[in-house]
């Protein structure tokens, strides 16, 4: 069996769900920063 | 810790520590990844299978310490209502989530060509599979109560009770010899070869800190959400 198809899986399985995860924290951080910033110069 | 319980302190350390957690995290993970795939030799029994150790071990050590992080807000919300804490406990479950969950994937993708199966009913897996279970169900219970503007304390006593099953996950591999392997690594050594170990530490710490930026950045975008929140009730108070 070769064992370089599941070395590779299992490793673009874990950089792809760790990326996204980041990117998904990211992008939920600014909006929501965004938001504030904009409430509170609005005053 | 009380010292950081005033929001604003926190957002303070929170805001430069983010940027460092996530660029030496990565450069520690590049260079474990890159080390364990290209660098290290085969293992003698398991051949390149042994390679998926480097994401695998630390993914189920971030599993669990995520828990831990859970239980140990949970403790300082219940005791000490630390103001933080909530936020927290639910900024740190969705990561622990998503790492138990390579954990799970990654060590079925490793068990079928090492084990012959892709998956088995043994105490270290189905512990773990409890686990990844346990988030959701934290998850899904932290959006109800904050959904019906709880103050999180069904949810706090939830990651308490939930924390009986780390030393079960920890002790698995003792209390039933099926299928997963022994204790490779302790506090003191490793049965694994030096030449083949050392992109480990390079992965566990990498992907911790990955892990430490993922949970500031959930933390200071609840508490954003949060600060909204009290601007427009005040506005529409007014």
């Amino acid at each position: 069996m070769n064992p370089w198809p599941f070395v590779i899986a299992a490793y673009a399985i874990a950089l792809v769900a760790t990326a996204g995860l980041l990117l998904a924290s990211f992008v939920s951080m600014r909006r929501a920063e965004a938001k504030a910033d904009s409430l509170r110069n609005r005053k | 810790m009380h010292a950081l319980a005033n929001p604003a302190r926190f957002l303070r350390i929170a805001k430069p520590a983010t940027g460092w957690c996530f660029a030496i995290g990565l450069v520690l993970a590049i260079a474990g990844v890159v080390g364990g795939l290209t660098l290290t030799p085969p293992d003698y029994l398991q051949g390149e299978t042994v390679r998926i150790m480097y994401v695998h071990v630390p993914a189920a050590w971030l599993g669990m310490a995520g828990w831990a992080g859970i239980a140990a807000a949970a403790l300082s919300q219940l005791v000490w209502r630390h103001p933080l804490a909530a936020v927290a406990g639910r900024a740190i479950a969705p990561c622990g989530a998503v790492f138990t969950a390579i954990c799970l994937a990654t060590g079925s993708i490793w068990g079928r060509p090492t084990w012959g199966t892709w998956w088995q009913w043994d105490g270290r897996l189905t512990s773990m599979l409890i686990l990844f279970f346990l988030y959701l169900g934290y998850i899904a219970l932290a959006a109800a109560e904050s959904e019906r503007s709880g103050d999180g304390r069904i949810t706090a006593i939830f990651g308490l009770v939930g924390a009986i099953n780390l030393p079960i996950i920890h002790y698995s591999v003792l209390w039933w010899r099926t299928l997963h392997q022994g204790q490779s690594i302790s506090f003191s050594g490793s049965t694994i070869a030096p030449s083949i170990l050392w992109p480990l530490p390079l992965t566990f710490f990498g992907f911790t800190l990955l892990f430490a930026a993922a949970v500031l950045m959930r933390m200071r975008g609840e508490l954003a959400r949060a600060r909204v929140e009290a601007r427009l009730r005040r506005a529409s108070a007014e």
